[in-house]
């Protein structure tokens, strides 16, 4: 049906654009009046007119249109005595009802059933017909209004620029949108988790064992299961294995990316710099998850097998092959970074330092360092908020239980990792586990907004300095 | 220490360090040839299959269809005996269990590719055709050499009867490898060697797709209103930060988001690309409008000036001159971004994508997988043929990926003015 009224309202629209291009030009031929603006910007403004307001008002009535009828259909099926104790029980009816109505049901239908399958079925009727009537109506309305303006011998170019800079700027709002989105989704679940478990439990609590929230309704909670559920929520182990494993790859990328930036920023001649650049580049651009299964199918294994030969107990899936393809892929981001920024040191600062003696090393690690830091920690730090988000590597190399531990050969696990492991699957609404995910989600929003924002003034700082 | 030797400890020095920065690029160089290596060394076996050669005749005793019978009529019909009573004669067995063994050997489907070849002719019955059918995994595996056959037979998934058939089979040369067209066309199964990446491969297409075109439009009318239009004020001030910040947000937090905004609020249908595209759209959208706003910014103010003294409006200077010049750089950061969401994993596995689906979608709407959770999922699965399956699934979304960025830079080299 959309796809339809979409192509109607295309129709329509190009229709229009070719009856208002030549209606101004037989007026201005026959009244023999100037017109104020090219023949074709009185197309284009029709155009906009009869397709803007309709397209719009048809993507909010998408939008809205399955969640309004869900409510009056489970309202109906209630009304007729239907039973259902939670918010799944109702969906679970909702389907049932959907898929009679498609014909696609093979259980038994009882009375309740097919009265509200019918009330579907009429109500499905009443909102289609109801948005094709409304969106010609809205076309209409429109099409008279414009048509109108145009009569008057309007400046149609500049409408039609306003209205293209009201659409530029809308597109750009969508930015925004998607921001508040994200904290709206995030804070919407975590107040719902917050009001059961206390803020300071989960900040503080040393323990994390969301599987005791299995199937449980938050709103009618005991005060057992309270007890219980206080400390299953604790998110030190979380954040410890998450900086962690960070640390670890911080290790391998830091001194590797940094001695790859400074070499060719430095000394690398422009051949080999147009080519290891991109290469090393090409680290950034695999996909995590080709890292994940590298780590977790050759690495991990390979790293326990040399700890047999040396008498060591390697876990599989521990950090060290975690942190260590974690950093591998961490490279270019430190490299390129500042690679970037030592390059923008001023010369003159080099030259200085040549001028008294100093080997090239020398000046570089007592000048152009020194010059450079702010905008090496900022790339560092960039790095870091890249390692704690980062989730395939973790997920299928690093451990799914949560123990507190700084031996890089046992397994640990991270934030992101219990985020995929609570929400892959079938989820129970409102139970503190699913919530918890969100939780978890906001702090890591959090943590990676604060990185960044440090790194992004470190960085912009320094460029300033030297501008 | 005199002055001579003091000099050549700096040089030494010297000569340390640039040794370290050497041997820094060289290590992620060599690390770049061992995945590569690895992964290929683990893929490329995945393009072929293992075929057993067999005799199939059709008897007229056991099917319930005639020569000649329609395609309705065949696609009902039974063809299980018939399979049976054939494959059993490929190796003189002596009783039931070694007929069972015998029969694993073949994969699954034996029966449809039978079937399949009736279709194609339907008027084999009373005669006897040769058929090269999929061998299973385990015997699959073998051929290719990733299985060792000198352990012992409990730790072996093949029993030593097997072998001695298998061996029959290489010595009466009834056993080749033949191009696995299965891995392209099949969706997901439990069974390694009837499991394809064609579910996959729709699936990552119809996201991109909607990626490509909710995001493109959007991020080239943003970049082209706050570089070209947009006042200097708090408003676009805090777009701008908001927009640098969203680049940075980690890809679950994505998922979240979708999974509480498209999927709970708006109820669209879960698993399936339409939800993966929109959600891929919204991540990619500030990476695309960042390397946009670059290529206009690089468009030298000479060129907005030209075209406004002759009297074009700001709308015209812009819309005529100044984005077709930065068309090139917005196309090259569009394909690159693109690139990025098509390797993206985590987002994808919280809308649901991880669901097993053996079909191919047909529609953005249909429940499916796409390339790189089909790389998760099977990397998680236990069976040894599952391995070469990632490798090769691994192996074609990075062809992909390569593809995309050669574009993207031949798309800049050769359009892209340089303004000096």
């Amino acid at each position: 049906m959309n796809i339809v009224l979409i192509f109607l309202i295309t129709i329509f629209s190009i229709s229009l654009f070719f009856y208002g291009k030549s209606k101004t030009k037989t007026i201005s031929i026959k009244d023999n009046i100037k017109l104020n603006a090219l023949p074709k910007f009185y197309g284009y403004y029709l155009v906009l007119w009869c397709s803007i307001p309709a397209l719009v008002f048809l993507l909010v009535w998408s939008l809205f249109e399955p969640v309004i009828i869900k409510s009056i259909i489970i309202e109906t099926a209630a009304n007729q005595g239907a039973t259902f104790n939670d918010k799944n029980e109702a969906n679970l009816i909702y389907e049932k009802i959907k898929a009679i109505h498609l014909g696609t049901y093979f259980g038994d239908i009882d009375s309740i059933l097919k009265e509200s399958a019918l009330a579907y079925a009429k109500f499905i009727n009443l909102f289609t017909n109801s948005k094709v009537v409304l969106i010609f109506g809205i076309i209409i309305a429109s099409v008279i209004y414009s048509l109108k303006k145009i009569k008057n011998n309007s400046k149609a170019r500049d409408d039609v620029e306003v209205i293209l800079k009201g659409l530029l700027f809308v597109s750009s709002l969508i930015a925004i949108l998607t921001t508040l989105g994200i904290i709206f989704s995030l804070l919407f679940e975590s107040i719902k988790f917050f009001s059961v478990i206390n803020v300071f439990d989960y900040l503080f609590g040393t323990n994390w064992s969301p599987q005791r929230a299995f199937v449980r309704d938050a709103s009618s909670i005991t005060a057992a299961e309270f007890e219980e559920l206080k400390d299953a929520f604790g998110f030190i182990p979380l954040i410890a294995g998450t900086s962690f494993i960070a640390f670890i790859a911080m290790l391998v990328a830091v001194p590797i990316g940094l001695f790859s930036g400074i070499y060719m920023a430095e000394y690398a001649s422009i051949k080999v710099r147009r080519i290891s650049k991109p290469i090393i580049e090409i680290l950034a651009g695999i996909p995590t998850v080709v890292y994940g299964f590298f780590a977790a199918l050759t690495v991990g294994p390979f790293f326990r097998q040399v700890g047999e030969n040396l008498g060591l107990t390697v876990s599989s899936e521990s950090a060290l092959a975690a942190g260590l393809i974690m950093g591998i892929m961490i490279i270019p981001y430190v490299s390129s970074l500042s690679d970037d920024v030592i390059n923008s040191v001023p010369q003159s600062l080099r030259d200085g330092s040549y001028a008294v003696g100093a080997t090239k090393s020398e000046t570089i690690k007592q000048v152009v360092i020194p010059a450079a830091l702010p905008g090496i920690i900022g790339s560092v730090l960039l790095a870091v908020s890249r390692a704690i988000g980062e989730t395939m590597i973790v997920v299928m190399a690093a451990g799914l239980a949560a123990n507190l531990t700084i031996n890089p050969l046992e397994s640990t696990t991270t934030i992101t990792t219990q985020i995929v492991m609570i929400l892959v699957g079938d989820q129970e609404f409102d139970s503190p586990k699913t919530q918890s995910a969100f939780a978890l989600g906001l702090t890591l929003f959090i943590a990676t907004l604060i990185l960044n924002y440090i790194a992004q003034r470190a960085v912009k700082k320094y460029r300033e300095k030297y501008d | 220490m005199t002055k001579e030797e003091r000099l050549k400890k700096r040089h030494r020095a010297e000569k340390r360090f640039r040794f370290y920065g050497l041997t820094s690029i060289l290590v992620a160089l060599l690390f770049v040839v061992i995945l590569v290596q690895n992964i290929f060394s683990k893929g490329s076996s995945a393009f072929k299959k293992t075929v057993i050669t067999t005799e199939i005749f059709f008897d007229q005793e056991l099917l319930e269809i005639k020569n000649g019978a329609s395609e309705e009529d065949i696609m009902e019909a039974d063809f299980y005996d018939l399979m049976i009573e054939n494959l059993i004669k490929a190796y003189p067995a002596k009783d039931r269990d070694e007929e069972d063994e015998l029969l694993k050997l073949f994969s699954g489907d034996a029966e449809i590719e039978i079937k399949k070849a009736f279709l194609k002719d339907n008027n084999l019955i009373g005669k006897i055709i040769t058929l090269d059918l999929t061998a299973s995994d385990d015997i699959d595996q073998l051929h290719k050499g990733n299985y060792p056959r000198d352990l012992p037979e409990e730790r072996r998934r093949i029993s030593d009867f097997q072998l001695v058939i298998y061996d029959y089979f290489v010595e009466n040369k009834k056993i080749s490898k033949n191009f696995n067209n299965y891995f392209f066309n099949n969706g997901d199964s439990r069974d390694p060697e009837l499991a394809g990446i064609g579910g996959a491969l729709v699936g990552s297409f119809y996201s991109i797709l909607i990626c490509l075109l909710l995001a493109f439009p959007v991020a080239v009318l943003a970049s082209i209103y706050l570089e070209e239009f947009a006042p200097k004020n708090k408003i676009t001030d805090f777009i701008e930060i908001n927009i640098n910040n969203l680049a940075a947000v980690p890809s679950i937090v994505y998922g979240l988001l979708a999974l509480q905004i498209l999927l709970a609020t708006i109820q669209l249908p879960r698993s399936t690309p339409l939800v993966a595209g929109i959600t891929l759209a919204l991540m990619t959208l500030p990476r695309i409008i960042i390397p946009c706003r670059a290529s206009l910014k690089a468009v030298p103010p000479s060129i907005r000036e030209g075209a406004l003294a002759v009297g074009a409006s700001k709308f015209q200077s812009v819309f005529h001159h100044v984005v077709p010049l930065a068309l090139p750089g917005t196309l090259s950061g569009t394909i690159i971004g693109l690139a990025q969401a098509l390797g993206e994993t985590a987002p994808l596995i919280l809308i649901g994508m991880v669901a097993f689906v053996v079909d191919i979608p047909s529609s953005p709407v249909d429940p499916s997988s796409s390339l790189p959770v089909q790389v998760y999922l099977w990397s998680e699965s236990a069976e040894r043929g599952f391995v070469e399956k990632t490798s090769a699934t691994i192996m074609m979304l990075l062809s992909f990926l390569i593809v995309m960025n050669f574009i993207a830079v031949y798309l800049r080299q050769k359009f892209e003015k340089r303004w000096n």
